[in-house]
């Protein structure tokens, strides 16, 4: 079934959301992120592969600038978001972070009630005129999460007190209230069991009609699964870049090969 | 797994049998032991320090609470009180507190005469000198604050001296009166004849609490109103400046300033500042405070500002780790929904450090309420009998602080100010205990997991 989908959309994509130019990422004297040269497509799923310590999370916080809260984080290069320069003095990163949501690795809800942690990010953005609104926003966040059902009888209770898999499914719901353009998902199941991390994955596949969707896996079955365009890292290097099926079937760079087959990483 | 097993001992494999503890494992359960019993002992001794501590200064100091009183009847002449007759205040002003003892003096040889009561070669020193100084002075305002009691017999309570008083709380002795020149056996038989009278009795003791301090002569009158006071001034001063300017700087250094030398080095130096001796700040403030800015000695404001220097590094640090404490995951849940960093500090940061700010706010307060060294030096330690009035401008008059009222009476000759002494420190360490409590109980309050 993935298979198909894959074939489907991989015909008709044309424009990037999101384009990096000679990206390069130094923490301190170390150079992280060497020379990567990417076009992330609009409404698609793309997933970072690579083993760990490659750069692919790196190359993930730049895309919102989250790597600014690093001190020695130095990024050059450019990375445009519709063609504009995300890096470009005139920027402000919390307007950038309010088109460009992030969903980390471990479920990180506010310690505050259910409703109050998805409606935080349209009120600070002033997305809702009354409580109606916001309570729209709310609903409708939480079912684009595929949460709504499980807890909209306990809007009020915390956050914290959910499964690891709901935790997670809330923070989605949260990034997705925002109303951003892009979804940065990084490792977003590895703190979940196989069941929640199914439903997280089918809800990628749904976020998918709406935003463009980028992923960072450890798992390259996940991978296979979820995304269309799929980026394999290595030390620093963006080393292989396409379709997903093609990938994971057809590998061109011999180290793709062997990660991809088991034999680094 | 399997039925087999081996009999114990029966081989020289036998010292692998789970039955028997080998050598080496009997040494580390050993040491394991002593450890424990080197941790029980440290415990014990620690306990039993603090509850010697604590019966020592609660048996001393029970007694400041507790003050043995006459109650007579004593006639308000007002011939002697008022003799132009129109009870205008500055005319009855006039009237010394001497008027007002000789009066008493009368009464209390009243009482004697009309109870029947014979002593054995009372003297009229015994008799003059069995009421306090002090209850000369309390009479007279006592007067001055209401003129309508002159001609009138008013039923008095009347403060006893302080050797009759100790003789009531077991500190003297008819053998110690002996040998006493401030009082004799006969007087104290006078006192016994008075209390079987039911005319002297020692009752609970709110003018403790309430009382300004008094004179060498007169411990029986000493209290700690004024420290109370002057205290509670000062940790309002320090409360108003130490906790907005330490919080305020914690989050500047913790949430927003770049991590460099620059801010390593302030970092560095208030730890430093949290180890300087307290009487550095005294100094501190005696030369900044009085001598460069102007500011009235024995005020609590100079006392509130210096305490505040003092208490800033113990709320900047314990503020700081509170912060830090915070998982960075909710720093990055929030800017990454596009909360700016003031927002993600003060919407989630913040209310999830506050139980921790709370506590280190609260035990620097607490560290500033028993300060005595800096207190000493900018003036503190004046004998102050007049109440500050309410702040602010109570603020600027003379006042006292507990911790130094405490090392005040341990100064003094009179025993009976050993008993105020440790009086005074029962309300301190109430106090304390108080803000404690406090604390423990914010914490419980705000605490959130997460």
């Amino acid at each position: 079934m993935n298979d198909m989908r894959i074939l489907e959309r991989s015909v008709d994509q044309t424009d990037a959301k999101i384009s990096a130019k000679d990206v390069q990422v130094y923490y301190g004297d170390k150079q992280a992120i060497k020379d990567v040269n990417v076009d992330i497509l609009d409404k698609t799923v793309t997933a970072f592969i690579g083993p760990s310590g490659c750069g692919k999370s790196t190359f993930l916080r730049c895309i919102n600038r989250m790597n600014d809260t690093i001190d020695v984080a130095r990024i050059e290069g450019s990375i445009k978001l519709d063609g504009e320069d995300v890096y470009d003095k005139r920027v402000d990163p919390v307007q950038l972070r309010a088109r460009v949501g992030m969903v980390f690795q471990k479920p990180n809800p506010f310690p505050k009630s259910i409703y109050d942690n998805v409606s935080y990010g349209p009120r600070i953005h002033g997305l809702a005129r009354n409580k109606a609104e916001l309570d729209e926003i709310v609903e409708k966040s939480l079912r684009g999460a595929a949460l709504w059902n499980e807890v909209k009888d306990r809007l009020q209770e915390p956050g914290t007190g959910l499964s690891g898999g709901q935790q997670q499914r809330l923070c989605i719901a949260r990034a997705v209230a925002t109303q951003p353009e892009v979804l940065l998902m990084d490792e977003p199941c590895s703190a979940l069991d196989p069941i929640a991390t199914g439903q997280v994955e089918e809800l990628i596949d749904q976020l998918r009609s709406e935003f463009s969707v980028v992923i960072v896996t450890h798992s390259m079955q996940q991978a296979a699964r979820v995304s269309q365009k799929t980026a394999f890292f290595h030390l620093g290097y963006l080393v292989e870049y396409g379709d997903t099926d093609d990938i994971f079937t057809n590998p061109r760079d011999p180290r793709t090969e062997s990660y991809i087959s088991g034999r680094i990483g | 797994m399997t039925d087999a097993t081996i009999p114990a001992g029966a081989s020289p494999q036998a010292k692998d049998s789970l039955l028997v503890p080998d050598a080496r494992t009997r040494k580390r359960n050993a040491s394991e032991a002593r450890f424990r019993a080197y941790g029980l002992g440290a415990i014990v001794i620690a306990v039993i320090m603090l509850l010697i501590l604590l019966f020592t200064i609660i048996t001393d100091g029970i007694g400041a609470f507790r003050q043995t009183y006459l109650t007579i009847p004593v006639t308000l002449d007002a011939q002697q009180l008022d003799p132009s007759g129109n009870r205008d205040p500055e005319d009855l002003k006039k009237i010394l507190t001497l008027t007002y003892g000789n009066m008493l003096n009368g009464a209390v040889e009243g009482v004697i005469a009309e109870s029947g009561i014979q002593v054995a070669d009372l003297t009229e020193k015994d008799v003059n000198d069995l009421i306090s100084k002090e209850a000369a002075a309390q009479l007279r305002n006592r007067v001055l604050a209401n003129p309508e009691l002159i001609g009138q017999t008013v039923e008095s309570r009347v403060l006893v001296n302080g050797r009759v008083d100790g003789y009531y709380k077991g500190r003297v002795s008819m053998a110690s009166a002996a040998l006493d020149g401030n009082t004799s056996p006969q007087q104290l038989q006078l006192a016994d004849a008075l209390k079987d009278a039911g005319l002297l009795a020692t009752r609970w003791n709110w003018a403790f609490l309430s009382n300004p301090d008094a004179s060498d002569q007169r411990p029986e009158a000493a209290g700690v109103g004024i420290a109370i006071l002057g205290s509670l001034y000062m940790m309002l001063v320090v409360l108003f400046l130490a906790v907005p300017i330490g919080v305020a700087a914690s989050i500047y250094l913790e949430e927003f300033a770049t991590k460099n030398r620059l801010t390593d080095i302030i970092e560095v130096n208030i730890s430093n500042l949290a180890a300087v001796p307290s009487i550095v700040f005294g100094i501190l403030g005696l030369a900044v405070f009085i001598n460069f800015s102007g500011l009235p000695q024995s005020a609590p404001i100079v006392g509130g500002l210096v305490l505040t220097l003092m208490t800033l590094p113990t709320i900047i640090i314990a503020t700081r780790a509170s912060l830090k404490a915070v998982p960075p995951s909710i720093r990055d849940a929030a800017l990454g929904v596009g909360a700016s960093k003031m927002q993600s500090v003060f919407h989630h940061v913040l209310p999830l450090a506050l139980p921790g700010i709370l506590t280190g706010t609260i035990i620097g307060l607490a560290q500033a309420l028993g300060e005595t060294a800096p207190l000493l030096l900018i003036g503190m330690v004046a004998f102050v009998k007049n109440f500050p009035s309410a702040p602010p401008e109570g603020l600027f008059d003379p006042a006292s602080a507990l911790p130094v009222q405490v090392y005040n009476w341990t100064q003094r000759a009179d025993p009976a100010f050993i008993e105020r002494a440790s009086g005074a420190i029962i309300v301190l360490l109430v106090f304390l205990l108080c803000m404690n409590l406090l604390a423990i109980y914010l914490r419980r309050k705000f605490e959130r997991r997460w």
